[in-house]
């Protein structure tokens, strides 16, 4: 600090000021979830939800529902973290459930087999043509490159058009859904070869979904991309009069979200080796929902894809917690909604609550 | 002639048959504090507007630092070196100080197009100058300013106009929403830019504020520039006469 001839300036670091992060809150929540269903376990059921309890198998925690929590929410988590950048940068996606149905139909049909069990294959697309057996990288590239066109259409009705977000993507999802079931008149499309199958083999869903939630979360910390999100969702006019290109910018937010929603179509259809149209449906409002649950905020500019992926843990311990407690799965659907509206009413005290203190 | 940032030459913008600034003539030495008084709809946000290139003027001449410019937006003009802190605060509630400083021109690491990576630390750094040099006080840089006061929020808008060497700053009416320990606040941070040497045009209603800040005040009325005084010839009731039309003809006596 030094001194001015109108007194000091610079920065007065206060400890009692500080504020940590929202992430952390989130986190808590899940770890007392966790609690819960353990404690509920462990006193009804004389079981753990967590810990391992059988003699035939290693390991201190039960690998297994570890593993199912993350993976049953692997392929969602993949288009909630298109949908948080969306969300921060002040827009809301409801296509991206379409699009993994529209896009699985098309990647699938680029991906199948030429003959099963020696006959031609039934259900192949482009038997006539020859498109079969092709490399994997085909079938990948054909899914990114629907994701981009549903995209850039989105951002660029939202940019262009200046027709609210939820509009031009409800459009989309409408349509997308339509091309899904136009694509192949309805039926399935499956066979697909060995090398797309093993995309979403095992726990490959969850590498791909974490190896994503890594890299987008340094993209929205440290480089332009993000500032510039997190600032258009915060104050579009100030964005504006600091010269960021908005339109360019809205649009590239949309197509990264797009593009995410056809990866997770590719590993969907990858683990069922199978594409129906009707693949994906509510998935954009699930995607929605972990975000919120995670502390992103649906009026922009506050959140993360760490928030995001805490958010879709909960959402896998809530499946797994009522399964293993040998609940109907009806019950799950119910706890579900309410937990959405429970954490965007404590995220609002949480605000008011530093809004007080500040 | 070499020390004047900013001159204009018959300044004009309508907007259809309404005459919102009528030929202009202004200029403004390099370290000068002028005010821009007026009654509201005088054309004050009209002439800053065209200077700064929000809109664009129907006719007239500007000559900035020396050459005659037409910027085609905002940003080229703040690229120029006029940096406005607008009425409305330019400002995103939930970046911390820093990224607020650096919106739009961040200092990038590796240039990676849209995904460039950002030069943190040295943001970091510059913004605390910018806040030692302006004598803005501020909690702590990590947090977002949406739960900073009124006057702490102008004050960073004010630092951002010493972050990056401006030649000319504008500011509009940037007290006008502020109590009076933060309008203290904010007028010290405007002494500061003086003590600078920076150059300043003030929109503001405050007579006493005007009377100890600037060097000189410029009075508009209905479109037109109808005086221009040193702040040493005039009183405030001389600048109320001529805001309100009871004296009129343009009283040309600095320049």
């Amino acid at each position: 600090m030094s001194q001015t001839s109108h007194g000091v300036g610079g920065v007065s670091y206060d400890a009692k000021k500080r504020t940590w992060p929202a992430e952390f809150n989130v986190f808590l929540a899940l770890v007392i979830l966790v609690v819960i269903f353990e404690l509920i376990g462990r006193i009804f059921l004389g079981d753990s939800f967590l810990f391992n309890t059988r003699s035939d198998v290693g390991g201190l925690f039960n690998e297994a529902r570890l593993q199912i929590i993350i993976l049953q929410v692997s392929i969602v988590g993949i288009i909630a973290i298109g949908v948080t950048q969306v969300i921060i940068c002040g827009g809301i996606d409801l296509s991206s459930g379409s699009i993994v149905g529209a896009t699985a139909m098309i990647a699938m049909s680029f991906a199948q087999v030429a003959t099963v069990n020696g006959n031609p294959n039934p259900k192949a697309m482009f038997l006539a043509q020859g498109w079969t057996d092709l490399p994997v990288l085909v079938p990948v590239l054909v899914a990114i490159g629907c994701g981009l066109l549903a995209g850039l259409v989105n951002g660029s009705l939202i940019a262009y058009t200046r027709i609210p977000p939820f509009i031009a993507t409800l459009g989309m999802m409408v349509t997308a859904r339509g091309i899904a079931k136009w694509w192949s008149k309805g039926q399935p499309i499956s066979f697909p070869t060995d090398s797309f199958a093993a995309i979403g083999k095992g726990l490959m869903p969850v590498i791909i979904f974490l190896s994503l939630a890594v890299l987008f979360q340094l993209i929205m910390t440290y480089t332009k991309y993000g500032k510039h999100s997190y600032a258009i969702g915060s104050n579009e006019d100030a964005a504006r009069m600091s010269g960021i290109k908005i339109a360019n910018h809205k649009i590239l937010v949309y197509v990264i979200a797009g593009i995410l929603a056809a990866l997770a179509a590719v590993v969907l259809s990858s683990k069922n080796l199978t594409a129906q149209s009707g693949m994906g449906v509510m998935y954009e409002l699930d995607a929605i929902a972990m975000a919120v649950i995670g502390g992103v905020s649906l009026s922009g500019g506050r959140g993360s894809i760490i928030g995001t992926v805490i958010g879709s843990l909960i959402f896998g311990v809530i499946i797994s917690g009522f399964t293993f407690l040998r609940l109907d799965a009806y019950y799950q659907e119910m706890v579900k909604g309410v937990i959405i509206v429970g954490a965007v009413v404590l995220d609002q005290w949480r605000q008011r609550l530093r809004a007080l203190r500040a | 002639m070499s020390d004047i940032v900013l001159k204009t030459e018959n300044l004009t913008k309508r907007y259809g048959g309404v005459h919102a600034l009528e030929g202009a003539n202004f200029e403004l030495r390099k370290g000068e504090h002028v005010a821009i008084m007026g009654d509201n709809g005088a054309g004050k946000s009209t002439f800053v507007r065209q200077i700064t290139a929000v809109e664009q003027r129907t006719s007239g001449q500007i000559w900035f630092d020396g050459k005659e410019v037409n910027f085609a937006g905002p940003i080229e003009a703040r690229t120029a070196g006029i940096e406005t802190v607008f009425q409305n605060l330019a400002l995103a509630d939930d970046l911390d100080v820093p990224s607020n400083l650096f919106l739009g021109r961040e200092k990038v690491l590796f240039n990676l197009g849209p995904f460039s990576i950002l030069d943190r630390k040295y943001m970091r750094k510059a913004t605390e100058a910018a806040l030692i040099r302006t004598a803005v006080k501020i909690p702590n840089l990590s947090n977002t300013i949406r739960h900073m006061s009124g006057g702490q929020r102008q004050c960073v808008a004010i630092a951002r106009t010493a972050t990056f060497a401006s030649k000319l700053v504008i500011m509009d009416e940037p007290t006008a929403a502020l109590g009076v320990q933060e309008t203290a606040q904010v007028e010290n941070i405007i002494r500061t830019l003086k003590d600078n040497g920076e150059s300043l045009i003030l929109v503001s209603h405050n007579m006493r504020q005007v009377f100890d800040l600037c060097d000189r005040i410029v009075v508009f009325r209905r479109g037109r520039i109808v005086a221009n005084l040193r702040k040493e010839n005039t009183d405030g009731n001389d600048i109320v006469s001529y805001i309100t039309g009871a004296k009129t003809g343009e009283a040309e006596l600095a320049a």
